[in-house]
Order: C-alpha cells, then structure tokens, then sequence
C-alpha cells in the first residue's frame, strides 16, 4: 500500500476581508462578495513566505507520519511564490526540519497546480521503491495587481504531505493529469504581477482541464461520483470548484468539507492540498476521497485516496484546518496590508 | 549578517540545537564548547523542546533598521519547558497579547528581510499559543 503517511496544513493568522479592498478601490464589496463567494483571504505576517509556510506545515506532516525525518529521501516545494529566484526554497526546508543532507531536493512550479506536482512525484518515489519516504509541498504567498480581481483572491497557506508505504493514513489509488498550452494566465521574468486573460481563464483553461482531468481518473478507476465521501476542486474563487463539482455530478455535501476558499483566498499551489488536508481531518476509515488540482498554463492533477483505519490516530495530533482557519485572526486594513505584502516602495536601508 | 556566520548558526537557529555537557549535564544555548559548570569540554548535540513561557517582555518601537518593516514587535525572554532560557522575538502578537507567564511556541520565520540581493536570513521566534 502507497500513499500518505502524514499530512499537515499552515494557514497564517492575518486575513483581510473583500469590503477593505473593495472600499480602497471603489468597487462594490457585495458584487465582489457574490462574484466570488468570498469574504475574506488570508495574509502572510511580514515574517513570512513560502519557505516558513512550507516549514510549518510539512513539521506537522512529519509528526502525523510519526517518523525519523532522516528516512525522508526527497523534498519537492510546488510554489509560484518562492522567494529566491536562484536558490530552492527546499534547501532551507530541510535543513530547519532535519532531513538530509541525504535527500533530493527541487523546487516545482506550475501556477496553482505546482503543490499536487510536487506530491505526484514524492509519491512515485515511494511506489517505486526507490526511497521509504517523500515529502510533496504546495505553499505559496500570491500577489494581484492592486484593484485587479486577483487581489480579492491571492492569499497565502500551504500543506505538505510525506508519502510512504509503511503507516499510511490516506492510500492513493489511482492518479491522472491532463495538460495542454492554454495561455490563460502568465507572468514573465521580471514582470512583479501576473497577467490574466480575463474570461479566457474560465472555459477553455480551468473548467476543460480540471472537467478533463476528473473524467479521465474517473474513466480510469472505474469509479462514479457516489463512490466519494469528499471531492476537492481547485479553488480560484468560490464558484468555479462548486460549478466544477455539480457538472461532474457532486453533490454540496461532498463538495462542502475541502471548500476552505471562502475564508481562506487561492492559496494558488496550497489550494487543493489545502482542501484535501480539510477533508482528511475529517474523513473516517473506508472513505474514498477525489482531489483535482488545477494550473494555469495549463495542466490538472487528479488523486483517488482512500482513508485507511490508522488516519483517526493522526487527526488530533496537529491543528486541523478548520480549526485554524476559525482562530485567532487578525484582521488588517487595506494600509496595514499593502505594507505587509511589500506593495509600498520603501527606500533601502 | 554575514553569509558565514549565518551558515556556521544554522544548527541553532534552525533546529534549536545545544550543547549539553557529558560530564554534568548542564545544557548550553548557544553552544560552546567549554562547560560554563564544570569546564567539561565534550558536548552532546541535543534539540530543545519548542515549548516554552514568557518570563518577561518588552515593546520595540524604535528597532534597528533592518527590522524596521516588523515594529512595533515584542522581544522577550522565554523558559523553555527543560529551563533552557533564550531571547526571541514574538511574531504577529499585538503587544497587549504578550505577558509575563504567556503560553508559547518556537517557529521557524523570516528574521530579517534586508536588501534584495542579500540572503534572507530564516530562524525561531517565539509565537503565542492560543490561550
Ligand atoms: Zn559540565
């Protein structure tokens, strides 16, 4: 049996709600709020990124595995938000978790799908024997462009899960990916914001790769829509991964459980895992459980996971997702939140 | 700071290693390599726990530069839960949420940003735990 071990999710305390930037920009907060079907979107503190939200969560990935992090032999870092362009985030990873030196290390990018990258490839390792444990990571800190639609979404989070056959909480059954060129959304070197095609994002990029993809695995195993406790969608706002889910013939209660966006942003490569990590905390043994990420550019990956009778032990031994996402926020205005993603031009000290 | 000391700190910063004499067991933080005790000069290398309490505080309104982005921020002196005591800064705790017996963690955060084409330079701060 190949799957996760341990799982583990980093949601920062700082959030901003939709009615800040809309008022900051004279838009309408309501029809952003509908639009969307959102109310607010994490923050990272301004002594965060992706390395420490990535550090975070995969510490308690390692202690849900209840493992040596030394018989970790690989670390993939799925982000668009990692903060050296030379240097991988995973290096410092591993070293602040005490895997390695005797380790692979890379860090992954694909928009918002390069975190389900990063767990495919862990998790091919461990079912090819090469190595007992893999840790796969998406995490990201996202930024839009000041007034743009993105700004109500981009938010910051992550979830790491270490892949293994021995102790395994979630067994991953079947995997597929669907990928072709449809430039839906890009930023080129040097560029600080995205670019986003506007409607194109929506039709010929999200909904035919992620619809494409979740057919494909469904086809694959054989399996139908009933066949599932939980179905997590990638998540760029609220409506898409609701819409997705109905055409595929999910029902609200499936849906519900790894729907996180609506307090929590698109953690772009932290999304979907983000929802599986919700679904985890929750699921009980036996349940089947479809995970379908999606990034632009643009590519799906999907997961089939079942529930093993050993994932109630781990449950309590970390903070769940929910629970995080209810505690302890802080709530910034638009001022305190432009400073803290580092939108003001300061002079160099 | 300068890219060698920050790489020789790694261990401490990181992982929270120290140094615990063989002979008498004192355990020291940051490492060194004589006993502050006993004058013992073998060390094991152990890993402090991440949990600990606030013994005391206070506010930084005035920080130097190169943490000028975080203020106002606490610094404060922190028990861990084997008495091992050290000093860290407090992240994203509004000043009036710190106070001496405070219930806290050690995480792994950014400690200074700096200019872009230096390195970013990563270690534990202390972060509180929900009451
Ligand atoms: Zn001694």
């Amino acid at each position: 049996m190949h799957g996760i071990v341990g799982y583990g999710a980093y949601v920062p305390r700082f959030r901003i709600k939709a009615e800040q930037i809309a008022n900051q920009w004279g838009a309408d907060a309501d029809a952003f709020k509908k639009g969307l079907l959102l109310e607010e979107k994490t923050v990272p503190g301004p002594d965060e990124d992706t390395i420490t939200i990535s550090v975070a969560a995969a510490r308690d990935a390692v202690t849900r595995a209840g493992i040596d992090p030394q018989l970790i032999g690989a670390c993939y870092i799925g982000s668009e938000s990692h903060p050296y362009a030379v240097k991988p985030s995973g290096t410092v990873l591993i070293d602040a978790l005490g895997i390695g030196p005797d380790c692979h290390v890379a860090d992954f990018e694909f928009a918002c799908k390069a975190g389900t990258e990063a767990m495919y490839v862990a998790y091919s390792h461990v079912k090819s024997g090469e190595m007992p444990y893999a840790l796969g990571i998406g995490a990201d800190t996202s930024q839009g462009a000041p007034g743009d639609a993105l700004e109500y979404t981009a938010s910051a989070g992550g979830s790491a899960f270490v892949m293994g056959s021995e102790g395994v909480v979630a067994e991953i059954l079947h995997t597929y990916s669907f990928t072709s060129d449809t430039p839906d959304f890009w930023r080129r070197e040097g560029e600080f914001y995205p670019r986003h095609a506007g409607r194109f994002t929506g039709e010929p990029a999200y909904f035919h790769h992620v619809l494409s993809s979740c057919q494909g695995i469904l086809d694959r195993s054989g399996m139908k829509p009933e066949d599932f406790r939980y179905a997590v969608f990638h998540m760029p706002n609220g409506k898409f991964p609701l819409r997705a889910g109905k055409t595929m013939g999910f029902t609200k209660e499936q849906l519900e459980q790894g729907w996180v966006v609506n307090l929590m942003g698109n953690t772009y490569s932290g999304s979907s895992p983000t929802g599986l990590a919700a679904c985890l905390d929750e699921a009980k043994p036996g349940d089947n459980i479809l995970i379908t990420s999606f990034g632009s550019g643009a590519g799906s990956d999907s997961f089939i996971l079942r529930a093993t009778d050993r994932l109630p032990e781990v449950q309590g031994l970390a903070p769940k997702v929910r629970d995080q996402l209810a505690d302890r926020r802080i709530h910034l205005d638009y001022g305190k939140y432009v400073a803290y993603r580092g939108k003001i031009r300061m002079n160099e000290v | 700071m300068i890219t060698p000391r920050y790489h020789r700190e790694i261990p401490q910063r990181y992982r929270l290693e120290a140094g615990k004499c063989t002979a008498c067991g004192e355990i020291h933080f940051p490492p060194r390599a004589v006993c502050r005790k006993c004058a013992g000069r073998e060390m094991e290398t152990i890993a402090l726990p991440r949990r600990g309490k606030v013994l005391t505080h206070t506010t930084v309104w005035i920080p130097p530069a190169q943490f000028e982005e975080q203020k106002p921020y606490v610094n404060a002196v922190v028990e861990l839960e084997n008495g091992v005591k050290l000093t860290c800064m407090v992240c994203e705790a509004p000043p009036d949420e710190v106070t001496i017996g405070t219930e806290v963690e050690l995480v792994f955060r950014r400690l200074q940003h700096g200019p872009a084409w230096e390195v970013i330079q990563y270690g534990y701060k202390a972060r509180v735990i929900k009451a």
